[in-house]
């Protein structure tokens, strides 16, 4: 953080201010692939909430004289088995895909990063139980977590959203506990303490904030893998309903006429990829951008 | 080191009985109750009220729900695993049968990326800023995005249904014919191996260029040491501790990774087992499958973190 100190005596050793906001900013648009992820994902959000006036057609119409068209001009990707739109199920399949993924994370983020400030900030058993219950949700891998809260839970996309969820705290819980051992160390916490700041004051007024950079880069992290793990479980048939446009599903469908309609399961997969390659990028130039430690290598 | 080994142990147990307290309250959330399954499952309906709570008696389900826990894990250490409702025969067999295909592809998949993935970080880390580095880099991040079932069926589009040279799917044992199991075990242990290969390769690079900018290797270079003594005494020794901890996190990837590519390869595993046992409701599977994988990373992760102990003296001592 930035020096805000006044040294009276000695003003030669004073380093010239830096906008941190613009330092961030430089670093952050000096790299075309990250500007190029930036705005693969603005593009995504609008097309998930425009989605109705994107789409040439009604992704869940069914029209079987029309099924399994070959690309043409009224159909750019073709037509499903049951004749409905591909391009316009993988417009309809960003809104499934982001909604999942935003969501998932948003609980996934807060759980784990409220167990994690819990046990960086009282450390002791505290920490211990918490960072041994991480251990143990680390050891399953996460698709089978996922896949056996869904079962837990039965169908349904807000279970998908649960599973993946529960499936994603622990990497936000280690990252946490280690930020807040970490800042915990500074010398401002020891003058809040010694003001008699409550623990509530101290963990979320002045260590949080603290905290933020890393988390903000696993967070844009985590979309990738989250994006990721929800295509696998839908094309697992697990969860999301076959009706629903979902990209992973989408890939399944059209595995059984690969041979002949190979654009049925390219095409979702191909999305699955640029939405999952933007939002790493973006969090690789958030990453060079706020880690100090990267500062003046870049 | 001893008393570092020692204590890492007592927390791989310490985390061994979490994940087991967790499995199984997990399984005792499912809706229904065992004994109704097992009545269902035995055409036992038109049993009497009182010989059902016999066979309560006789299954412990009338017993406190700690005292159900420890019957389960005693159970487990006398390799009793239940029986499973959907395959209609012992867990522990099924498991038996599925658990070496798993593990031979996984082992193949996880030497290949281990191998392929260090290789190619190193080499594009040395070589940075060249077009060599530019092309590793650009690889490694397209590997962390290909959705590996994607990657599965454009591979048996083009391979085998396109060019023949490889079989579609399934699965043979390398003892019975050596010849097809490889042919067939290529392009699963690819699909695998390619998310494991590419983070490898970004991690080990990353870490690597951290190394190079240290004192110590400028010195090395200042006393006119070649590249190939720096490189491979001083960066290499520290620059892949941390890979080495990536690598027993991908255990648990590879475990995750199975579960889809063995249902595009039609590919009889434990990945497959589980999903099957999902989708079927076969909670005594899935409850003996969760476990033992998690078994595995748990083992697997001990192994690296002793290795991680030994290669590095700083870890022993906080």
């Amino acid at each position: 953080m930035l020096e805000k100190r006044t040294l009276p005596t000695d003003f030669t050793e004073m380093l010239p201010r830096v906008s941190e906001f613009r330092r961030f900013r430089r670093v952050f648009f000096s790299r075309r692939l990250v500007v190029f992820g930036l705005i693969v994902i603005l593009a995504l959000i609008v097309t998930a909430i425009f989605a109705p006036f994107i789409a040439p057609y009604n992704p869940y119409k069914m029209d079987l004289s029309r099924k399994l068209l070959q690309p043409c001009r009224e159909h750019i990707l073709g037509t499903d088995s049951l004749g409905r739109d591909t391009l316009s199920r993988v417009i309809y399949g960003t809104r499934t895909s982001l909604m999942v993924s935003v969501i998932a994370i948003g609980i996934a983020g807060s759980i784990g990063m409220t167990m994690g400030l819990l046990a960086g900030y009282f450390g002791g058993i505290t920490n211990m139980v918490i960072m041994r219950f991480t251990d143990a949700l680390m050891s399953f891998p996460m698709i089978l977590l996922a896949m056996v809260v869904a079962a837990v839970l039965g169908g349904g996309l807000k279970n998908v959203i649960i599973a993946l969820g529960v499936g994603m705290i622990a990497p936000y819980c280690r990252l946490m506990c280690g930020q807040v051992l970490s800042v915990k160390e500074n010398d401002y916490i020891t003058a809040g303490r010694a003001i008699g700041a409550s623990n509530l004051r101290m963990m979320l007024g002045h260590i949080l904030p603290n905290c933020f950079p890393p988390l903000i880069v696993l967070l844009t992290l985590m979309m990738g893998t989250v994006i990721l793990a929800e295509a696998s479980l839908s094309f697992l048939g697990i969860g999301i309903t076959p009706l629903t446009a979902a990209w992973g599903s989408m890939v399944n469908d059209g595995y059984k006429y690969l041979l002949t309609h190979l654009m049925l399961s390219f095409a979702p997969g191909l999305a699955i990829m640029l939405v999952v390659f933007a939002f790493n990028m973006v969090g690789d130039g958030l990453r060079d951008a706020l880690d100090p430690r990267l500062r003046g290598t870049l | 080191m001893i008393a570092y080994i020692v204590r890492r142990l007592i927390q791989g147990v310490f985390v061994l009985i979490i994940v087991s307290v967790l499995v199984f309250i997990v399984m005792r959330l499912l809706p229904g109750d065992p004994l109704m399954l097992y009545i269902a499952e035995h055409q036992l309906t038109l049993l009497p009220p009182e010989d059902i709570e016999a066979l309560r008696v006789q299954f412990g389900l009338d017993k406190s729900l700690p005292l159900q826990y420890v019957d389960w894990v005693a159970g487990i250490f006398r390799g009793d695993l239940g029986t499973s409702i959907f395959f209609r025969e012992k867990v522990a067999d099924l498991i038996a049968r599925r658990l070496p295909v798993t593990a031979y592809l996984g082992s193949l998949a996880f030497i290949l990326s281990t191998i392929v993935g260090i290789l190619a970080g190193v080499i594009s880390a040395v070589r940075r800023g060249r077009p060599l580095d530019t092309g590793v880099t650009t690889a490694a991040n397209l590997g962390i995005t290909l959705p590996s079932f994607w990657l599965g069926i454009l591979m048996i589009y083009l391979f085998a249904l396109r060019l023949h040279w490889l079989p579609v799917y399934g699965y043979t044992s390398p003892f019975e014919d050596f010849w097809l199991s490889t042919r067939q075990a290529v392009m699963p242990v690819i699909c695998l191996s390619v998310f494991s290969i590419a983070s490898t390769a970004r991690q080990a690079r990353s870490s690597i260029l951290e190394v190079v900018r240290q004192d110590y290797i400028r010195t090395a270079w200042a006393k006119g040491l070649r590249e190939r003594v720096i490189v491979m005494r001083h960066v290499l020794k520290n620059g892949l501790i941390p890979v080495i901890t990536l690598r027993g996190m991908h255990v648990s990837l590879i475990f995750g990774g199975a579960v889809v590519i063995e249902t595009v390869f039609n590919i009889p595993g434990m990945g497959r087992l589980m999903v099957e046992a999902v989708l079927g409701r076969d909670y005594q599977v899935v409850q003996a499958g969760i476990l033992l994988i998690a078994l595995v990373v748990v083992l697997a992760n001990l192994i690296v973190d002793i290795s991680y102990g030994w290669l590095d003296p700083r870890v022993r001592y906080d």
